[in-house]
C-alpha cells in the first residue's frame, strides 16, 4: 500500500500536467486561490487521482480539501478503508 | 476583516477586463423580440440563433391563445405550492399527458428544469447511496448532487468504459447507484452513447437518470429524446426535461416507469417550497406537447437546418463540436478572441450565445448557436456569411 509520501508524488504528477505553466508547484499550495484552478480543473484531477489509486473519490470530500497534501490525506485514507 | 462582496471582486474584474461596453455578451439586453428567430439588439435588427427555441414554438398562435384563454379564466399566477392551492386541473391534466407522451405511468411537473433536477436528484438519492455522473453534466445536477449528502462521482464524458470502471470500483454500492447522463450535452451538442450507457447499467445494476432537457421534441420518431431515438426507453429509470427549450415555455419535470415516483411529492423540497407554474405558461406547454407530437415535420426542419449550419461551418474550417445537432458549438481560443467574435457578429445581425471557461469542456470559449425549426434557409446561410466573415480574426490569432 502506498504511503503518503508517494501519493503526493505522483498527484503532483498529475497536478503538473494541469497546472498553467511556471507554477511554483508545492504539497501546500492552495489549489484554487493560489494555484488558480477553476472547480472543473480541480475536479479533473480528481479524475487523474481515482485511475492512478484505482479507488473512488467522491467529489462531496473535496469542500474541505485546498492543497495536494490534504488530498493525498484523503486518498491514504480510502485505501486504507479498504 | 472581509466584507461578503469580497469573494465576487476577482470575478467581477475579470469580467471588466473582458467586457468595457455594452451590448455585452453576458446578460446581452434583448431589446425587441419580434419572432421566433429576430429581434433587435443594441439598435440593430438581428437574427436570434442563441435562443434553445428548436422548434420555434414561443409564437405558435395556438400555443398563444391557449395561454390566453388561461391567463382570462384562471388568473396571472397560482400563488401557491403544488401541495397547497397550486394544482390546478390544467396542472394535473399536463402531468397526464406527459406520462401518456412518454408511455410511463408517472410524471410530475416543477417549476423548472433546474428544480426538476434538484427535486427528483436531490430527494432520490440520500447520505448512503452514489451517484455516478457524467463530467460534462449541467450544473442544475451538479446542485441537486450536492444538496442529497450521497457520494458523488464523475466519469469522463461520453465514455462508458469510464462509467463502467467507476461501477467496479464501487463494488455491491452499484445496486442502488444513480447513473445520470444527458441526451444531447447542452454545450457541444453531442449526444451520449446511450445503448453503450445501458448496457453498461445492465452489467453492474443501478438506475439510470436521464436529462432529455435539450433531446426533447428533437430526437426520437415521437419526439421523445435520445432513449426512444436509441431505442432504450425501458432501460431508463428516469427522464428529466424542461419547458424552457423545445416547447419554448418555463417549468420542468420528471417521469418514470416506476410509479413510485409520485412519492417525491412529499419529500421533495423544490416541489413543495415553490409555487407551480401559472396556468398561461401550462396551457401552452400542453398545445406544445401535441404539436410535438403531431407534427414530426418540425423536427425534420430542425434537423435539416442542423445539418446545414453545421457543415457549412465545417467547410470553413471551424473547429465545431463532434456532431451536428440542434446546438452547434464552434469552439474559439481565448475569452478575448470570444468577445471579439461575438461583437463581430452582432455588427452582421447574428445573435449566439458566448460561453466561457469554467462553464464549457476543456476551459475553451465558444460560440454556442441554437438552431431552430423556424430559422428559414436564408437565416442559416447568413449566419453562415456572418461566420465566414469573421474567420480571419481566428486565423491571425490562434489560440489563446
Ligand atoms: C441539461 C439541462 N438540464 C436542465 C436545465 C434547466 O432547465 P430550465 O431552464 O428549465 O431550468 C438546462 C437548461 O439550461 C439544461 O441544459
Amino acid at each position: 500500500m502506498p504511503q503518503h509520501e508517494q501519493i503526493l508524488e505522483r498527484l503532483m504528477a498529475h497536478l503538473e500536467r494541469l497546472a498553467p505553466p511556471d507554477s511554483n508547484l508545492h504539497p501546500d499550495i492552495d489549489l484554487v486561490s493560489e494555484l488558480g484552478l477553476d472547480s472543473v480543473k480541480v475536479m479533473d484531477l480528481m479524475l487523474d487521482a481515482e485511475d492512478e489509486f484505482d479507488i473512488s473519490v467522491p467529489l462531496n470530500i473535496l469542500a474541505d480539501i485546498r492543497t495536494p497534501n490534504q488530498l493525498a490525506q484523503a486518498i491514504n485514507k480510502l485505501l486504507e478503508s479498504q | 476583516m472581509m466584507s461578503l462582496f469580497d469573494k465576487f471582486q476577482s470575478l467581477s474584474d475579470a469580467r471588466h477586463a473582458l467586457i468595457q461596453a455594452e451590448p455585452s455578451p453576458i446578460g446581452t439586453r434583448i431589446d425587441e423580440v419580434l419572432s421566433p428567430t429576430e429581434g433587435r439588439v443594441d439598435g440593430r435588427s438581428v437574427i436570434l440563433a442563441g435562443t434553445n427555441n428548436y422548434l420555434g414554438l414561443t409564437f405558435d398562435p395556438d400555443c398563444i391563445a391557449a395561454a390566453h384563454d388561461a391567463l382570462d379564466q384562471e388568473g396571472t399566477g397560482t400563488t401557491g405550492s403544488r401541495m397547497a392551492n397550486g394544482s390546478y386541473v390544467s396542472h394535473t391534466r399536463l402531468e397526464e399527458e406527459l406520462a401518456r407522451f412518454f408511455a410511463r405511468p408517472s410524471a410530475v411537473v416543477f417549476s423548472t428544469g433546474y428544480m426538476a433536477n434538484l427535486g427528483l436528484i436531490g430527494t432520490l438519492a440520500g447520505a448512503d447511496d452514489v451517484i455516478v455522473l457524467d463530467a460534462d453534466c449541467h450544473a442544475s445536477i451538479y446542485d441537486a448532487c450536492r444538496l442529497t449528502g450521497a457520494d458523488i462521482i464523475r466519469f469522463r464524458h461520453n465514455d462508458a468504459g469510464d462509467l463502467e470502471k467507476r461501477l467496479r470500483r464501487l463494488g455491491e454500492r452499484t445496486a442502488n447507484a444513480l447513473i445520470v447522463v444527458e441526451g444531447i450535452y447542452s454545450m457541444l451538442g453531442d449526444q451520449a452513447p446511450l445503448r453503450e450507457i445501458v448496457a453498461v447499467k445492465r452489467r453492474h445494476g443501478g438506475y439510470l437518470l436521464v436529462d432529455e432537457a435539450h433531446s426533447l421534441g428533437v430526437l426520437g420518431a415521437h419526439g421523445r429524446g435520445l432513449a426512444e431515438a436509441e431505442g432504450v426507453e425501458a432501460d431508463v429509470d428516469f427522464v428529466v426535461g424542461t419547458f424552457s427549450k423545445s416547447l419554448g415555455a418555463i417549468g420542468g419535470f420528471a417521469v418514470s416507469h416506476h410509479p413510485q415516483l409520485d412519492m417525491i411529492r412529499y419529500a421533495s423540497r423544490p416541489y413543495i417550497f415553490t409555487a407551480s407554474p401559472s396556468p398561461a405558461t401550462i396551457a401552452s406547454v400542453r398545445v406544445a406537447l401535441d404539436i410535438v407530437a403531431s407534427r414530426p415535420a418540425l423536427r425534420r426542419q430542425l434537423w435539416a437546418n442542423a445539418e446545414r449550419l453545421y457543415h457549412g461551418l465545417a467547410r470553413l474550417g471551424f473547429e465545431l463540436g463532434p456532431e451536428p445537432g440542434p446546438v452547434v458549438a464552434t469552439l474559439l481560443g481565448s475569452p478575448q478572441q470570444g468577445v471579439a467574435f461575438w461583437h463581430g457578429l452582432l455588427e452582421r445581425g447574428v445573435y449566439v450565445n458566448l460561453v466561457l471557461p469554467p462553464a464549457t469542456p476543456g476551459g475553451r470559449a465558444l460560440m454556442r448557436i441554437s438552431v431552430s425549426a423556424a430559422h428559414d434557409t436564408a437565416q442559416i446561410d447568413r449566419i453562415i456569411a456572418a461566420f465566414a466573415a469573421l474567420k480571419p480574426m481566428l486565423d491571425h490569432h490562434g489560440h489563446e
